[in-house]
């Protein structure tokens, strides 16, 4: 399935500064990683470690101070660092949707959620007629589970769940081939978050479109993921198959992150992974590898050359000198059979 | 531990009987006349509820079940509407402000943000000094040697050095830290802990759980834990109220209540929290519908309109909190048949 032919985003080399004052802050450094045609990919990795601006790398969303410092996006075959403002204002919402974590600050307060879906669709498709666009509108919010009386409320008299779901709804509207959801469950309670989650997995089936989950909630990109990248210090220190990289993380930092997520089982996970330390500041980030000062296997290398992304195993890849060769090494490098 | 001032029955450090705690949506009495009446949010609705010596009770429940009104009641930080609370004896709400303020050196809070419960312009050693300055002026000499004593505890050392840094000038886990010291330091009996590791990214959680593991043995506290993360409480709490819309749907002994969910409510709240394990993805649908509006909650059961269980009666009469199980308390009719 994961074939060349099937891939959607490709991201090359990504770098984001911020520039600020007390000089650049790498929030995203040298990312590379593809996205398949109708996967699922969980992005997780802890507050200020740069997921989010990567999520908005991807439609190119990024403001200043922030800079697209290198890289590439190549979306469905398009270059997209080589769009004008027109061609990015038509791909922003068409081909590429982006749901927030807090849906009121999304949507406008004194609009109908109607009109929301509308407009949407106008902006987009101005040949499109009002009725045409309104009956779409309707199949798809009922699709949804929301009523069509709802239609006419205003996004204050819906629920966090409703609200949630009509960012979803104009998404969808255009038909977008990739839905970027920033922690756009975390404000949920988690009944409803759970019920989110299967709605946008039958999204998926159903429409066929793919989805970059970016979270902070590990256990949820194991609910729901098909693919998982960990992201730490602004790199990908690890990207595979969910199973594979559950069953076998490989990065010593996400044997440890895994390790640390608390599971509800009473049989599971008796005793929580303690990491020591906490994540860096990116305005000084460790040389060589990002990890190194809190990493228990780390080598007199690891401080001085920083690693690079390598498919360790098949579709497994991997951020460490643990996997790689390297003329200073000192250690053997380890193999991994799956 | 001091025992001389504990009444009857010493092991109960709170009792909590027939607590409300209604919020009138109309504040000011022009609106009340214009309105015609007054609504209320009832926040808290008829809990019972004790907590032992020694023990780290639980409270859960989603965004606006009431926990946190729950908890601030619980040591005094909100006026109760109807209801009684006992704190080592002591009915909170028979003391005058000053007697409060005196016995709040028993009864210490940590809540969510660190960031936002420190000063940002008093150095770290004179907000977790603070609470000796008030309770403890007399000694005043000691501070500095206590306040070091307690930080050296909480992991934040060398303390000299974190002594006369500022909140921004630290990581966020060592924020939290602060705050644990600052609420330990007048050596108080009880912790109302409101969501303390909640913003704590996940790699930093584990050690914050394990220390305030650690400092309760050591310091024989008690904790009354805030949270919605069932998952978490597993590794700190003893005991576990789960709440829904101010009232208690189940309460028991952590691993029983756990092992055997017995109200339906539960059992969702159970189901829905995501498992780190792709190998074990959750089957069951969730319940339809949310968290109904406090201000007009449902008849009988308050779960009755989302409950897949619920019959005719659940809808007229409420269910009482009934001992089912050993340690094992259960708000529900029809709660047999999962025993």
């Amino acid at each position: 399935m994961n074939s060349k032919e099937n891939i959607l985003v490709q991201v090359k080399n990504l770098s984001v500064n911020y520039l600020t004052r007390l000089g650049a802050v790498s929030a995203v450094d040298d990312v590379t990683f593809d996205i398949y045609h109708g996967e699922i990919l969980g992005l997780v990795g802890e507050s200020g470690c740069g997921k989010s601006t990567l999520g908005k790398a991807l439609m190119r969303m990024i403001m200043p101070p922030a800079k697209i410092s290198q890289g590439e996006i190549i979306f469905d075959g398009e270059n997209v660092m080589k769009f004008d403002q027109k061609q990015l204002r038509d791909f922003r919402g068409r081909r590429i949707s982006m749901i927030f974590q807090d849906p009121m600050t999304s949507l406008n307060p004194v609009q109908r959620v109607d009109e929301h879906l509308i407009e949407a669709i106008q902006v987009h498709e101005p040949q499109t007629a009002i009725e045409k666009a309104m009956e779409r509108v309707k199949t798809l919010i009922e699709r949804l589970g929301i009523q069509e009386r709802r239609l006419r409320d205003y996004p204050h008299q819906l629920s966090g769940g409703m609200r949630q779901r009509v960012m979803i709804a104009l998404g969808l509207v255009l038909n977008a081939n990739l839905i970027i959801a920033d922690e756009a469950t975390t404000s949920l309670d988690v009944i409803v978050e759970a019920k989110l989650v299967d709605q946008l997995r039958e999204i998926r089936d159903e429409f066929g479109l793919a989805i970059l989950m970016i979270t902070h909630n590990i256990a949820l990109v194991a609910e729901i993921a098909d693919r998982i990248a960990v992201m730490y210090a602004g790199q990908i220190v690890e990207m595979g198959d969910i199973t594979d990289v559950f069953d076998n993380p490989l990065h010593p930092y996400t044997k440890g992150l895994l390790n640390s997520v608390p599971s509800i089982k009473l049989d599971e996970r008796e005793e929580l992974y303690k990491m020591g330390g906490e994540p860096p500041n990116l305005s000084h980030p460790p040389s060589g590898c990002r990890f190194h000062p809190r990493c228990l296997e780390a080598m007199p290398l690891c401080s001085r050359f920083c690693p690079t992304l390598e498919e360790i195993a098949p579709g497994q890849w991997v951020h460490c000198w643990l996997y790689q060769d390297h003329p200073q090494k000192e250690r053997s490098t380890t193999k991994v059979t799956l | 531990m001091s025992e001389q001032n504990s009444s009857i029955n010493n092991t109960e450090l709170v009792e909590i009987s027939h607590l409300k705690k209604w919020f009138p949506v109309q504040q000011n009495f022009l609106d009340q006349i214009l309105a015609g009446h007054i609504d209320y949010v009832r926040a808290v609705d008829d809990v019972s509820l004790t907590i032992k010596r020694g023990e780290a009770f639980g409270l859960a429940g989603e965004s606006g079940s009431g926990k946190t009104t729950l908890g601030r009641l619980a040591i005094g930080l909100e006026k109760l509407t109807e209801g009684k609370v006992l704190f080592d004896g002591i009915d909170l709400s028979s003391l005058n402000q000053e007697e409060l303020r005196k016995l709040r050196r028993r009864m210490q809070v940590i809540f969510q943000d660190p960031m936002a419960s420190l000063n940002p312009r008093m150095s770290l050693g004179d907000s977790i000094a603070h609470g000796l300055k008030i309770h403890y002026p007399e000694k005043a000499a000691e501070h500095r040697d206590i306040t070091f004593n307690i930080m050296e505890k909480v992991g934040l050392t060398p303390p000299h050095f974190f002594f006369t840094k500022f909140p921004h000038q630290i990581s966020g886990g060592q924020r939290q830290r602060v705050v644990i010291a600052r609420a330990l330091i007048t050596n108080p009996d009880l912790i109302l802990a409101d969501e303390p590791i909640a913003m704590a990214d996940v790699s930093v959680r584990a050690l914050l759980l394990e220390l305030m593991v650690k400092l309760k043995n050591e310091l024989n506290l008690t904790y009354l834990f805030i949270t919605h993360d069932l998952a978490t409480a597993k590794y700190i709490c003893d005991r576990i109220g789960i709440l829904y819309l101010g009232r208690l749907a189940e309460m028991g002994d952590l691993r029983e209540v756990y092992g055997h969910p017995l109200h339906p409510y539960t059992q969702a709240l159970m189901e829905a929290v995501p498992v780190p394990n792709p190998h074990k993805r959750r089957t069951k649908v969730m319940p339809a519908g949310e968290i109904p509006n406090p201000i007009n909650p449902p008849s009988g059961c308050r779960f009755h309109p989302r409950c897949p269980i619920a019959q005719e009666i659940c809808s007229q009469s409420e269910p009482e909190l009934r001992s089912l199980r050993q340690e094992h308390m259960v708000a529900c009719h029809f709660a047999e048949q999962f025993l």
